[in-house]
């Protein structure tokens, strides 16, 4: 990886909506390649990379997961000129006029989201946001021609080109998770001049937005004896009134909760401040919205992790991250990583019965 | 003044470089009271084209192309320059600042956008809270203006600075999509006017500043003119949507792919029903398609030139554009071509004695 800005701004560009991940896997693949010893497609169609640790087997193994999948939308009808659409895994339908997108049809179709005019439709509230059944994607095309590219059930992804809020931060689409599949990247980049004694999987998982699909079949069939998900949390900005959710750029964002071993998040706490990484704690009241949740309780369960990047806006197609906060990521699994000894599940199981 | 075939085969065609210019204007800043990009790019294509030209007080720049015939009229053809955005209010730290919007914007399309600030074009995002921080109830509420902010990150910018949205403009086969194509289409149009004038007229392309906060460049070039008759070329809307259910949309104004839009009447401008007989007339005389714009609110400069001085004939003819003053609007190709030709062919044919009939 060059670097991790120009990585995450290639990745973010490709389309890779919940179960049509293919575009954005064969991306990743291309530079996990070098990398790794070993790449492989799941059944589902998440990205399964193997970089074999130098310990006497059988190793044990971790596993990294960073979602590749994005929010998106899905048309329901055509409509004369227009496309009906919804939301296919979590958009606020407020964010969607004016956007532009693509229309995944036989052909790729460039378009924007349009809101009605009030007046228009049917006991709408004058100024009120419309739902998003009510929106329509114009692709600037006549009926006819719309009516043999398009189909109830054609892909759309957001459009907006990547935005550079200055050296460090980044704004775009699909942040959430790409900037954990770059996070990744520089943990293998870092691990490859290392000597690790454990196996690491690194995934780029699918279909996390809608089910933890990818989590949930890479956890069953790599059968790991750790499991980390790195995901983005949501950082203070316009908006949000919480006053303790982590902030941009000030570090690693621990996830603290129940989808969280206890004693592996001590480890990690103490880990980030032996390295003096800047970190925050991201407390998970219940779920934690993230691979962990699958990953800790798929066959039999294991010790699972979650690490976070913090981002603003979060499934708008402005999320704002800095690449700061993305290194500091990725340096911290492949510390980790290097440390992992024949002990530590024992210990961790030793935790867990005191 | 020509003949008909004569004027047939002088009408303009939509070529790539209109595209390429309008791309160029698109893709620029010209928020109301900043015009001065737009003013630069429009001096540089009219001043090798023009007899003369000037800049107003205003800023608005007026060039002249005269004709050769005999008894001409005196045309002022205005186009504007400005488009909507906003403008930096306050520096609240840390990269974020308050906005106010500038020209007729919904609040409702500004979430969720990337945008462009100041002379530098530093980049910004206007975000959104997280879905997963709204509740049902609220997501029924538009986010109010008063709490959403300008995120620039690490960037600087100035309060007074003026922002667009940061939209790239392109193209499909049939269509353009683009910001401020309210009113850079008109501007190329304009251009391509002094590029192939009518020479039974002497044309006075007045390129219009502040046209989007009340008309107002308008209003001062058109007394300093003081032309015959006055025409206001710019981009209307058009909410051409399929009916839904019983109700049928009564108004739709215009629709993509009829034609360029002939004004009667519109919340700024009864428009002088002898120029829309002509132009009417024009269209069908050329075979070139028009629709008449339903009347309707809104307005253009024709709203500002027609009560100069004791009285200026006007008329709009704009076209379709869907989606106006929102981030992307999207114009039919066709439409503009046709309006083009409606122009070329309408002031091709008209001579002083337009005014002489009973208004």
């Amino acid at each position: 990886m060059a670097e991790v800005k120009n990585f995450l701004k290639e990745i973010i560009s490709l389309p890779g909506l919940s179960g049509y991940e293919a575009p954005v896997r064969e991306a990743i693949a291309r530079h996990w390649e070098p990398l790794v010893d070993e790449l492989q497609v799941s059944r589902l169609g998440s990205l399964e990379a193997l970089k074999r640790g130098r310990g006497t087997e059988p190793r044990h193994s971790i596993l990294l997961a960073g979602h590749m999948d994005a929010v998106g939308l899905i048309v329901t009808q055509v409509k004369g000129r227009f496309l009906r659409i919804t939301d296919l895994n979590g958009v606020d339908p407020r964010v969607l006029p004016g956007q532009p997108v693509v229309v995944h049809g036989r052909k790729e179709l460039h378009g924007v989201v349009i809101q009605p005019p009030d007046n228009l439709v049917e006991d709408h509230k004058n100024r009120a946001p419309f739902g998003i059944e009510e929106l329509y994607v114009d692709v600037g095309m006549e009926a006819e021609e719309l009516e043999e590219l398009v189909h109830s059930g054609s892909m759309v992804s957001f459009a907006t080109t990547p935005i550079e809020m200055g050296e460090d931060i980044l704004a775009g689409h699909t942040m959430d998770d790409r900037t954990a599949v770059a996070a990744i990247t520089y943990c293998l980049e870092i691990l490859r001049k290392r000597i690790h004694s454990w196996d690491v999987w690194a995934v780029a998982t699918v279909q996390e937005e809608t089910a933890y699909a990818g989590a949930y079949t890479s956890g069953f069939s790599l059968k790991p004896d750790l499991a980390i998900a790195i995901d983005v949390t949501h950082a203070k900005g316009p908006g949000t009134s919480e006053k303790s959710i982590p902030d941009l750029g000030k570090g690693v964002a621990l996830g603290q909760g129940p989808n969280v071993n206890r004693g592996l998040y001590d480890r990690f706490k103490k880990l980030v401040e032996e390295l003096e990484i800047p970190h925050q704690v991201d407390v998970m009241a219940s779920h934690s919205g993230t691979d962990a949740f699958a990953l800790q309780v798929i066959r039999g369960g294991r010790a699972s992790m979650v690490l976070s990047i913090p981002l603003r806006y979060m499934h708008t197609p402005v999320e704002v991250v800095s690449m700061k906060d993305i290194r500091r990521v990725g340096r911290l699994l492949a510390e980790f990583i290097t440390d992992l000894d024949d002990t530590i599940l024992e210990e961790l199981q030793k935790e867990v019965e005191a | 003044m020509k003949t008909k075939a004569e004027i047939e085969a002088s009408l303009p065609q939509l070529k790539d470089e209109h595209v390429q210019l309008l791309k160029r204007l698109s893709n620029a800043s010209g928020v109301t009271w900043d015009e001065g990009e737009i003013r630069s790019m429009v001096l540089e294509q009219v001043k090798p084209l023009a007899d003369d030209v000037k800049v107003d007080v205003m800023g608005s720049v007026i060039a002249l192309k005269r004709g050769t015939g005999t008894d001409r009229l005196k045309v002022l053809v205005a186009a504007h320059m400005d488009e909507i955005g906003f403008v930096v209010t306050v520096d609240d730290g840390d990269g974020l600042y308050q906005f106010a919007i500038v020209g007729g914007v919904d609040v409702r399309q500004l979430p969720g956008k990337p945008v462009l600030i100041g002379k530098n074009r530093v980049p910004g995002v206007i975000g959104a809270r997280a879905i997963h921080l709204t509740t049902a109830a609220q997501r029924k509420e538009a986010i109010p203006l008063e709490t959403l902010r300008l995120d620039v990150g690490e960037g600087k910018v100035e309060v007074g600075d003026r922002v667009v949205f940061a939209t790239e403009f392109w193209q499909t086969e049939r269509s353009l999509f683009g910001k401020a194509m309210d009113d850079r289409v008109g501007v190329v149009t304009l251009i391509e006017m002094l590029k192939n004038n009518p020479d039974n007229i002497d044309l006075y392309a007045a390129f219009t500043v502040q046209e989007e906060i009340g008309l107002r460049g308008a209003q001062v070039a058109a007394y300093n003119i003081e032309p015959d008759i006055a025409i206001a070329i710019d981009a209307t809307p058009a909410f051409d949507f399929p009916s839904e259910g019983e109700k049928e949309n009564v108004t739709y104004r215009t629709r993509l792919g009829d034609g360029p839009a002939i004004y009667v009447m519109d919340g700024a401008t009864l428009s002088d029903p002898r120029l829309v007989s002509h132009f009417v007339h024009a269209g069908n005389e050329y075979s070139i398609p028009f629709q008449l714009r339903q009347a309707g609110p809104g307005g253009t400069d024709a709203g500002a030139m027609h009560r100069q001085r004791a009285g200026i004939p006007s008329i709009s003819i704009s076209v379709p554009n869907r989606n106006a003053h929102t981030a992307i609007g999207v114009v039919y190709k066709e439409d503009w071509e046709h309006l083009l030709q409606l122009l070329h062919a309408g002031l091709s044919s008209i001579n002083p004695g337009i005014l002489a009939q009973e208004r």
